[in-house]
């Protein structure tokens, strides 16, 4: 390790090396307003809830592995569907894609900090607040065996399930206070990232030369304002309904239980490409790195992901064409839903064209980045089958449509975040991740997300619908079944290797240097980790890729934009 | 004492509920749609993927490679161009396709043989109602098939008397929500006699898993009369002996008749499914056990063992009663 | 290993001058467009539902055109515009007594509320839980009545600060921030009047 440290280092230095009570951690830990601790608070907590709702996945498998299983009750399988989907998409895919926002944002656009730095802290305790409240529904009323009182109405908590009458007690309760938390957090979160993006870009950062990254992090704060709102508003109303005796969806008087279908979905739509455009976003960094050429078409993707964040918000009835809608609204819905596999279509074409004529280094980011291509290709067309509506009144409902969105969560996002990991720890940490214990988790994990998510389609097409705690023999679902369950098992030990591989590194890696990989933007131009000001001095930019600009003078960006 | 006159099964050797297998012109229809589907989707698939893997072999990072960066592209307008409008068209063509069988499935015409029956989805049973013909029964669905020369297909007007319900027989249609305070419709054809399997396919609680469906497609002859038999009231049809007739007080003095009917009789509730014929149906508990006399007595004694979660509570009998009043509910054909 | 030196090269003056927009008005522009959402949906669920109630009493039959609660309403957005105007030219007395009119005017629109409240739960026996025009709005004209809770309290703050001669001229833009949002409740009530009173009757 080099020792030859200038005296101004040496200033900056001293507190950091310099053994800390762990109280004064703590303190400063709980109290930051700096965009990076938070972020990587944000990045910890969900890396927590991952664990937690991989190991409720992992519970789901096994009572699923044989036909008439009595390893957990019905009631407990309920409640493990319902909190698994609950936990990964609200306190592991929100919290750990915002977390990376909050990271990286302010460094890629060479600014300080976030435009409110204490906004952002109360955003992500609030966050966590409600986190904990959602898991504390298990100890209370049955007790942990009996799963308490955790909810058991499903992710997407259908009126009039979640009516008093029919689920008494409190469980529904903790999904809807917890979600309602959590989202006012996120909702603070999308302010900042959009009023730093717009308000704090260093000199010369027009719009049109932020990093992809920050442009999908945008659409997505635009998407959180619009579409996360309608889930708060719906569940301030089932609140309503089940303590002040209102009658929005209760349909002994009246009330609509589609209505609750429409404003859950009205959210729970967008809410999926607020969860994917961040990996577009990823992977629209990555991806040029380690092919050694400027992604392909730059404006035609910023488009794209526009669009895509505009029409995401007219297909949502797509999850609702078993409703009865009529042919005129099942046919609208099919329409808009088939014409978002455009702009779609053609962020994966541009991705291939940067490829095309590279130099494609396959490290460990770039092939988790690879394996997204691949597998976000397949979740697309099996999404474009679920678009049209005949065929989708045989597959929605089944465990088709689940094979479907773990290709995209799981396939596509959570892939894309592992590349992403691998990718930006250096910078964070000042050291690398193993390479080799990298790729054994690349490798476990791609062939278990298969073994799984592949042949999950399968029991779909056969019949099998979603959310059964257990299933009749002769069905031609068994070994399916089994299959599926294997899979998760690989996932579970590749998962594992990477969380060790992060502890590792964090004092054995090697060391990573200002910018390990060779890369573009404004975040490399950091020592790693970055001091607490980010930037000594506020950078000046004339390109998209300013260190390609430095590293290449006679060959600047600046002169092909 | 009217039985199915087919096994349970039909359907392919690897699965009675393969959507691949249609046997009515709503699955047919979709299963042509679905074939275009995936053929298209294949076709894109085969391409990109080749052209994914394609790239990763002849782009890699060599050794010989210099440590030179390759050529940076910005860009192509007449590539981007091509490769939206190419998109387009295909979006266009699977659009009008998919919307010409939701016209030929939702907005069918209904053929005046139609036969309607109202389907009510509860907490975790199935109440069917011929309304024109006077049966009700819980279940299992009998339906006549239908000749394409002349259809006789099934309405189904579909609704339910508590949460979200989905009726799904994937070899016979795609499926449809029964929601509360709404009225949905579906049709069927099946045109081979046989006996059609699904389940409930919509989150409906906590036994929403053996919420089974049973569609039995009979001939005309055969469904005539399965309608005339089960049009008969319990008490034309009592043939039991001492053991049911004592059972048959012993039920109608107890909280039974407070859920269950049973035609005929003080018997008139209707929380629980009719058990005018109970005896005529192969399974009880909405399909996942066998309707024999020791299953029923078992079920009686404490549903929640057979099907934990069920609305219906256990009813403490002692022994003797529950063997009689399993004799008399054996009688009810 | 830290370095304290940029390695991008600064340029002492750039070509032009950057001006970026107010973090504040960005920040209360984004809040607004997540309000107006959750406003939207309790609207569409309003006029869903109208005429749907299957007993009790109809809109027609109770409500009545809310007219000098709405003029209150609408000319407190009159007077907090003058009050930042004022501040702007550093006239601190003029916005003093420009915000305390805001803060009045405001609640007496509250009462205004109460009043009609009282009288429908009182006298009529119309409540959230009485069917679905109830149901629809309480929730709806209660979700706004929060917000104009909200935004009073932070006037009177402000207001409190005047009073006490913290305010200056430098802070007018965030007044302005403030006064961005009371125009937003004074435009959702706008909706909420057309839809409810006008529509809904």
């Amino acid at each position: 390790m080099a020792n030859a440290t200038p005296v101004l280092e040496a200033i900056d230095q001293t507190l950091e090396t310099k053994r800390r009570p762990p109280l004064d951690v703590v303190y400063e830990w709980v109290s930051t307003v700096d965009h990076k601790k938070i972020g990587l608070m944000y990045i910890a907590y969900a890396l927590l809830f991952l664990l937690i709702g991989g190991f409720e996945a992992v519970l789901i498998r096994i009572q699923l592995a044989v036909p008439n299983n009595h390893f957990v009750s019905p009631q407990v399988f309920n409640r493990l569907f319902t909190m698994h989907g609950t936990t990964m998409v609200f306190f592991m895919g929100m919290p750990i894609l915002f977390g990376f926002g909050n990271y990286l944002v302010p460094l890629m656009i060479g600014a300080r900090d976030m435009a409110f730095p204490r906004l952002n802290a109360f955003s992500f305790w609030i966050s966590a607040f409600g986190g904990m409240l959602l898991y504390f529904s298990y100890l209370g009323g049955d007790g942990l065996y009996g799963m308490g009182s955790a909810p058991d109405v499903g992710w997407f908590a259908y009126a009039p399930l979640t009516a008093k009458v029919f689920s008494p007690g409190h469980s529904t309760d903790y999904w809807t206070l917890s979600l309602l938390l959590t989202g006012i957090g996120t909702t603070g979160t999308a302010l900042n990232i959009m009023t730093t993006t717009i308000c704090m870009r260093c000199k010369g950062m027009k719009l049109s030369r932020m990093p992809l990254f920050v442009w999908l992090m945008v659409v997505t704060s635009f998407l959180v304002f619009v579409a996360v709102s309608p889930l708060t508003a719906a569940q301030i109303m089932l609140t309503l309904d089940r303590y002040l005796g209102a009658h929005f969806f209760d349909t002994q008087a009246g009330g609509s239980a589609v209505l609750w279908m429409h404003f859950f979905w009205i959210f729970g739509h967008p809410e999926v490409y607020i969860l994917v455009l961040p990996a577009f976003g990823f992977v629209s960094e990555i991806l040029p790195v380690f092919s050694r050429k400027a992604i392909f078409g730059y404006p035609a993707m910023v488009a794209a992901s526009v669009a895509i964040g505009f029409i995401s918000l007219s297909v949502w009835a797509h999850h609702m064409f078993t409703v009865g809608m009529g042919p005129a609204g099942n046919t609208f819905f099919v329409f808009a839903t088939m014409v978002i596999s455009v702009p779609t279509g053609i962020k994966i074409f541009n991705w291939l064209a940067t490829l095309w004529g590279g130099k494609i280094i396959f490290k460990v980011p770039m092939m988790f980045c690879l394996a997204f291509l691949f597998q976000f290709l397949v979740a697309g067309l099996t999404g474009i089958m679920l678009s049209a509506a005949p065929f989708n009144w045989q597959l929605s409902g089944s465990y088709f449509v689940i094979a479907h969105f773990h290709y995209v969560l799981v396939g596509a996002i959570v892939t894309a975040l592992f590349g992403a990991f691998y990718y930006w720890y250096p910078k964070v940490t000042g050291r690398m991740m193993s390479e080799t214990l990298g790729k054994w988790h690349f490798w476990l994990f791609i062939i278990g997300f298969h073994l799984t998510f592949d042949v999950m389609h399968i029991p779909g097409l056969l019949g099998m619908p979603r959310r059964i705690y257990t299933y009749e023999a002769g069905r031609g679902w068994e070994t399916l079944n089994l299959i599926i369950g294997i899979g998760a098992l690989f996932q579970t030990v590749g998962t594992l290797i990477f969380v060790y591989n992060m502890v590792r590194s964090h004092k054995r890696g090697e060391i990573a240097g200002h910018d390990p990989w060779d890369a573009w933007t404004l975040e490399w131009a950091t020592p790693s980790p970055p001091p607490a000001y980010n930037f000594a001095v506020e950078p000046t930019v004339r390109s998209r890729r300013p260190l390609w600009d430095l590293k290449h003078p006679e060959d600047q960006d600046e002169n092909y934009e | 004492m009217y039985h199915s006159s087919r096994l349970p099964g039909g359907g392919t050797a690897w699965s009675p509920t393969n959507i691949f297998d249609p046997a009515a012109t709503p699955a047919h229809s979709i299963f042509g749609l679905s074939m275009l589907v995936l053929s298209v989707t294949l076709a894109i698939f085969l391409l990109v993927a080749g052209l994914l893997l394609y790239v990763l072999i002849r782009y890699r990072e060599r050794p010989s490679d210099s440590e030179r960066e390759p050529a940076q592209v910005y860009g192509s307008n007449q590539i981007e161009l091509s490769w939206t409008v190419i998109p387009i068209l295909i979006v266009v063509m699977l659009f009008l396709s998919t919307t010409r069988v939701i016209l030929e499935t939702e907005a069918a015409p209904k053929p005046s043989g139609a036969l309607d029956v109202a389907v009510i989805g509860h907490q975790f049973w199935w109440e069917y109602r011929y309304p024109k013909l006077g049966v009700v029964t819980a279940n299992e669905l009998h339906v006549p098939i239908s000749d394409p020369a002349k259809p006789t297909p099934t309405y189904l007007a579909l609704s339910s008397a508590d949460t979200d319900h989905s009726f799904w027989v994937p070899r016979l249609a795609g499926k449809t929500d029964l929601i509360p305070n709404r009225l949905n419709t579906m049709w069927i054809d099946p045109q081979e006699p046989g006996l059609y399997l699904g389940q409930c396919a919509q989150y409906c609680g906590t036994q929403h898993a053996k919420m089974l469906l049973r569609v039995y497609a009979q001939s005309p002859e055969d469904f005539a009369a399965w309608i005339k038999q089960q049009q008969r009231s319990a008490e034309e049809n009592f043939s039991g002996n001492a053991a049911a007739a004592e059972g048959r007080t012993v039920f109608m003095h107890s909280a039974c008749i407070n859920c269950h009917t049973v035609a005929g009789t003080v018997a008139t509730g209707r929380f629980g499914p009719d058990l005018t014929h109970l005896a005529s149906r192969d399974t009880i508990a909405s399909g996942p056990v066998q309707n024999t006399a020791e299953n029923l007595r078992k079920w009686i004694a404490d549903p929640n063992s057979m099907k934990p979660g069920v609305l219906m509570p256990s009813m403490h009998l002692n022994d003797h009663d529950l063997d009689v009043i399993t004799a008399y509910l054996t009688t009810l054909h | 290993m830290m370095q304290t030196t940029s390695t991008i090269p600064f340029s002492a003056q750039a070509e032009t001058p950057w001006v970026l927009p107010h973090r504040g008005i960005v920040g209360m522009a984004c809040l607004i467009m997540a309000e107006s959402a959750i406003f939207l949906i309790f609207v569409v669920a309003y006029i869903y539902y109208i005429g749907k109630s299957l007993s009790g009493p109809m809109p027609a039959q109770v409500l009545e055109l809310p007219i000098p609660s709405t003029v209150c309403l609408l000319s407190s957005s009159a007077t907090v515009h003058f009050a930042v105007s004022a501040l702007r030219k550093n006239n601190i007395r003029s916005c003093t007594l420009w915000m305390a009119g805001t803060v009045l005017l405001g609640a007496v629109f509250l009462m205004f509320t109460a009043r009609e409240w009282y009288h429908l739960i009182h006298d009529i026996g119309l409540t959230i839980r009485t069917n679905l025009f109830g149901t629809t709005f309480y929730s709806l004209v209660g979700l706004h009545a929060t917000h104009v809770v909200i935004g009073l309290i932070m006037l009177t703050i402000a207001l409190a600060l005047l009073l006490g001669g913290r305010v200056k001229e430098k802070h007018a833009e965030r007044l302005e921030v403030l006064s961005l949002y009371w125009h937003f409740v004074d435009g959702v009530w706008v909706v909420v009047f057309l839809v409810v009173y006008v529509l809904g009757r």
